[in-house]
């Protein structure tokens, strides 16, 4: 279960002081499937920064699997985001010169399992996301649909409790972007929880649950409510 | 994760062949100029009788003129008089004890075809070569009896037995000298101390002589020395008698002295000598007897030239100025591949991790410079001895053994991963939120 009680998250140079996050409460149980929509700027992607540990927040508690987060060291931190969170990303961030395999292989090295383990868990997720064929290519030899989808095997192949996405369809055309989300649906269904973030409305309606974030604040609800609610303002 | 961390390594400089060409090629060049610097100085500043260093002493008493030292600050002579050398070698106190001096005998081959020749001959006395561990192929040197019955025999250097007597063992043949012969005792092993240790006099970097005779016969024939002489007041008389008798010095003296309590004991022996040899009108300066080390020895006589030195330094400075710009090569690297770090943060890698990572690689480059700097080493070295053909002895100075391969490798790696420090630790410090964001 995620937990985020008065989150705020300033950003400060010598003479700005930007609020991303501005008391932000929110709890994710165990195999939600939650989008947070919001518009530009609003501070969905510091969210989600947050939520996978990429960030450190400015004030507020954060709590994952009941383990009260803000007070690890960046080693622990490591350990957490390492076993616990899987993160797909919009530009999918495959490491060009790794082949499939190797890309899949990247979480699992800084996790210390031995060869056969990771071999079994690489072959896994990449019959799951439909790749077994492809092991041996590298990222410049695959459409965007089967980067994200070794992504989205990467991300897998820790089997972590949460699965946060960065707009994960942004850069694909629309056939290639349902297969993805069946997908994520297909992970949901057996137990990840998954937090989504997409400025998308047919996207967010995929998710069970949706949040909206604007100036930093978060609203529960159906985001065309509260686009609706933002363009009449 | 070694193996991981090499693979990667291996990938990223793969990967960008360009930048990692020109950070090898950096550190190589900055290697190759400090480690033939390196390599000279190692070569001067050897001592090879490391080994004995603690139990070998040359032997200075300071007979000098009593308005002047030697050498300034109130250095003693750097050789003994005949005299001296003569009455301490007699009295035995130590456990090995041996005078020497340089001459020159012209040597007459038996063979007809090769023509007689000037060489250069080290008059000496019996126990050198066992003081000194030379090494021997053929037979052996010769004895304290034969010393004092002044007997004709010779060692010979292998080279000098290759070229009269093919290489073949000699030992009990007759060489002829100056019309005299010579009994073959021995032949020695191939040997050549560098620097040569047991007489600094003319030039340290000089091959070792090939001929060896004993002291006492070369004193008998009157040979004179061909090394350095020097007289603070001239013989009383002319005359090779004597010219030995007089304050001119011109001959090396060495002792053994296992032991601490020997060599107090020796230093007790040498006070004593000069004490009485004052009370006798000579030795008119204060008492200042010296037994060094052969590297204390070395060290007085300044074997290193300064200039070597100088163009070490510089050479070092030569060095940090490559380190820098593979610093500045480092950091466009890490700049290049901040979204590969930023994501191997996203998936878990802790900044300690990434840091072990980028160490790795960059001691891969290193070890890739420091290979390639041995060629540029080895290239400096080819240019010295060009440069400096006319010396005989260059050859010698330029030669890089494992040693100097291994510090040469050592050096490359430590640099480069002393020039990695702050790369690496500016790449542990990307922001993979910021990073990950913008992509």
């Amino acid at each position: 279960m995620l937990v985020m009680k008065d989150v705020y998250k300033i950003y400060r140079t010598d003479t700005v002081e930007t609020h991303a996050l501005r008391g932000l409460s929110l709890t994710v149980e165990e195999g939600e499937f939650l989008s947070v929509t919001g518009p530009s700027g609003s501070g969905k992607t510091t969210f989600l920064n947050i939520a996978g540990l990429l960030e450190e927040l400015t004030s507020g508690t954060y709590e994952l699997d009941g383990r009260d987060i803000s007070s690890l060291n960046d080693r622990e931190r490591s350990r957490v985001r390492n076993e616990k969170i899987g993160f797909i990303f919009q530009s999918f961030n495959l490491i060009p010169e790794l082949n499939v395999f190797d890309n899949v292989d990247v979480p699992l090295r800084y996790r210390g399992f031995d060869r056969a383990e990771r071999h079994r868990r690489i072959t896994e997720c990449l019959e799951r996301v439909g790749l077994a064929s492809r092991t041996k290519h590298f990222p410049a030899q695959l459409s965007g649909g089967q980067q994200q989808r070794v992504a989205i095997a990467r991300a897998l192949a820790g089997e972590p409790r949460f699965l946060l996405a960065d707009e994960p369809t942004g850069n694909l055309d629309t056939n290639m972007a349902d297969s993805v989300l069946d997908l994520l649906a297909e992970i949901n269904a057996s137990g990840t929880t998954i937090i989504m973030v997409t400025h998308e409305l047919t996207l967010a309606d995929r998710a069970r649950r949706n949040i909206f974030v604007r100036d930093g604040e978060l609203h529960d609800g159906p985001p065309e409510l509260h686009f609706a609610t933002a363009a009449s303002a | 994760m070694l193996r991981y961390y090499l693979k990667l390594g291996f990938l990223s400089i793969r990967a960008n062949p360009a930048l990692s060409l020109l950070m090898v090629a950096a550190i190589a060049v900055g290697i190759g100029a400090c480690m033939t610097m390196v390599t000279v100085r190692h070569v001067m500043a050897d001592n090879p009788i490391a080994h004995k260093n603690d139990r070998l002493f040359h032997v200075q008493v300071d007979n000098w003129n009593p308005n002047n030292p030697y050498r300034e600050p109130n250095e003693p002579p750097e050789q003994v008089t005949y005299l001296d050398a003569t009455r301490l070698l007699e009295a035995g106190r130590a456990h090995r004890q041996v005078i020497s001096f340089k001459s020159d005998r012209v040597v007459q081959p038996d063979d007809d075809e090769i023509l007689p020749f000037q060489e250069e001959v080290r008059a000496t006395s019996a126990d050198f070569f066992a003081m000194f561990d030379v090494p021997f192929k053929y037979g052996s040197g010769w004895d304290a009896a034969a010393d004092r019955a002044e007997e004709r025999v010779t060692v010979l250097s292998a080279a000098m037995n290759d070229r009269l007597y093919g290489g073949e063992d000699s030992t009990g043949r007759m060489l002829m000298m100056n019309n005299e012969p010579y009994r073959v005792a021995g032949v020695l092993d191939d040997w050549r101390p560098t620097p040569k240790f047991f007489d600094l006099n003319n030039n340290p970097y000089e091959d070792p002589e090939d001929i060896y005779t004993p002291f006492s016969v070369a004193v008998t024939g009157e040979w004179g020395s061909s090394g350095n002489n020097s007289c603070w007041k001239s013989p009383e008389e002319a005359g090779y008698a004597s010219y030995l008798a007089s304050e001119c010095i011109w001959i090396q003296m060495w002792v053994e002295l296992p032991t601490q309590a020997d060599k107090e004991a020796y230093e007790q022996f040498l006070a004593d000598y000069v004490t009485e040899q004052k009370e006798l009108g000579r030795f008119p300066r204060p008492l200042n007897n010296r037994l060094s080390t052969p590297e204390e020895w070395m060290i007085n006589q300044e074997v290193v030239d300064d200039m070597v030195s100088v163009l070490l330094a510089l050479s070092a400075l030569f060095l940090l100025v490559c380190l820098l710009n593979t610093i500045g090569l480092l950091l466009a690297k890490v700049i290049r591949r901040r979204n590969d770090i930023s994501l191997r943060r996203a998936l878990g890698a802790s900044k300690a991790e990434l840091f072990r990572q980028y160490i790795v690689e960059a001691g891969m480059i290193g070890g890739a410079g420091g290979l390639a700097g041995i060629g540029m080493t080895w290239l400096g070295l080819r240019g010295i001895e060009n440069v400096f053909s006319e010396y005989d002895f260059i050859e010698h100075l330029v030669t890089m053994d494992w040693q100097m391969v291994g510090l040469a490798v050592l050096l490359a790696i430590v640099s480069s991963l002393g020039a990695a420090l702050y790369p690496t630790w500016r790449a542990c410090r990307v922001s993979p939120a910021t990073t990950l964001r913008i992509q």
